[in-house]
């Protein structure tokens, strides 16, 4: 594949990913989760983020799958304790909520519209090599890094040379 | 796969997973203590990944050792001649030229090492390294960047990253080495062979030294004993700080 191709391809494993959703018999579970967001980009569910990975129920036994962003991440817990309370609610008493490495997270698993709602919240979307950032205020290309690590393990932090406004950027993984 | 094999793999995953807690709690050290708040943000922000991928090794060891061994009782319930990490990974933190020497050190060891664990044969192994290896990409950029600033920037800075490296350069051959835990694993297709590594390392770090207008030492001293439990004085300090409250009230969680 030229890097001049138009269309946009989807990763394997997202494909597979959105596969397993669009032919799970449990499609009121998956809606349900939709629910639960990123606790530190409260915007974005778990879903668009890419931590869901699956959903199986078997007798009364519901097992979520979610896969962290980065290996130290203190959020996959929170978004753990969130599924757990979320299907709660909703009458599921037995969940289980299991951990998975493989594949390893990647942003290119981030939807268009997931990147839409990081801009419209305040936060750069990631962008292929980290070049081409763009300020979510301005939308001026004209930026600067100011540090590789932000207030969470997947943003860095950058300003604006055009607005001069400082910003979080969702970091290329 | 029998027992055997099983402790063996064990062993080895507690091992990388000593390393990765060892280095990640140095590295938490500097919280608060950071030169300025964007590396304060840095350093502790590695750390992190760092024991995320300590959790997964311990985790994984523990899982293999069974008999109520948890991530916990391995990071908290061991003393330093349990502990098998190298000893590169234990001595204390320095001065900020010191943590980035070290850390650019230990990256480019990281990137080799974790490439080639991506192919092991045990597929737990190999879905750690995958993680971690985009992680440590992320931070050789910033190492590497700061090993060219303080090389390229005042004589203070160039001077104290010289002596950091020649104060590091002895403790470097012993992540090269290989024992006859790793010798057999290696044969299984599950550990990396870290002597094969040396070379490409050296010559890595040799690039950016030039760059950084700083000599790349050769290690005419070296000592090792991490991986027996023979440690230096500091590892001893480190475990007393970081195993104190279970050390005080045992069992407690949070």
């Amino acid at each position: 594949m030229s890097d001049e191709t138009l269309i946009p391809m989807l990763p394997i494993e997202e494909f597979e990913r959105r596969e397993r959703r669009r032919m799970s018999p449990v499609a009121d579970i998956w809606d349900l989760l939709d629910r639960v967001k990123d606790p530190e980009v409260p915007v974005i569910s778990i879903w668009e983020l890419g931590v869901l990975q699956d959903i199986t129920v078997q007798e009364d036994v519901v097992t979520v799958s979610i896969t962290p962003t980065y290996s130290g991440c203190p959020a996959i817990n929170a978004m753990a304790e969130d599924i757990v309370d979320c299907l709660a609610a909703a009458g599921y008493d037995h969940v289980n909520v299991q951990t998975r490495l493989q594949p390893a997270w990647t942003t290119s698993w981030m939807s268009a519209e997931a990147k839409r709602k990081l801009v419209d919240y305040g936060i750069a979307p990631m962008q292929k090599d980290d070049e081409g950032i763009q300020c979510p205020h301005c939308r001026s290309v004209d930026v600067k890094l100011v540090s590789y690590f932000g207030s969470t393990a997947c943003k860095a932090l950058y300003q604006c040379k055009s607005c001069d406004e400082p910003f979080d950027y969702f970091k290329n993984l | 796969m029998s027992n055997v094999a099983n402790e063996k793999i064990a062993a080895y995953a507690n091992r990388l997973g000593d390393d990765s807690l060892i280095h990640g709690h140095r590295l938490s050290e500097w919280c608060s203590n950071g030169p300025f708040l964007e590396e304060d943000l840095a350093m502790t922000n590695v750390a992190l990944d760092y024991i995320g991928r300590a959790r997964n090794f311990l985790t994984y060891a523990a899982e293999l050792i069974g008999g109520g061994a948890t991530e916990d009782t391995l990071a908290y319930e061991r003393d330093c001649l349990e502990y098998t990490n190298l000893l590169i990974y234990e001595l204390p933190k320095g001065d900020f030229a010191f943590t980035t020497a070290r850390q650019y050190l230990l990256d480019e060891f990281e990137l080799l090492f974790l490439t080639a664990l991506c192919n092991s044969e045990d597929s737990t192994l190999a879905a750690v390294a995958e993680k971690s290896l985009k992680e440590t990409r992320y931070h050789l950029r910033r190492s590497k960047e700061w090993m060219l600033r303080l090389g390229n920037g005042t004589e203070e800075s160039k001077e104290k990253l010289q002596t950091a490296v020649e104060q590091l350069i002895g403790y470097t051959p012993e992540l090269f080495e290989v024992d006859a835990l790793e010798k057999d694993l290696i044969s299984g297709g599950i550990a990396v062979d870290r002597a094969g590594l040396e070379e490409s390392w050296r010559s890595a770090c040799e690039k950016t030294f030039d760059e950084a207008g700083v000599n790349m030492p050769q290690a005419v001293w070296r000592v090792k004993g991490g991986r027996t439990g023979f440690h230096t004085e500091h590892l001893g300090h480190l475990l007393a700080d970081m195993q104190f409250v279970q050390r005080a009230y045992p069992g407690c969680q949070w």
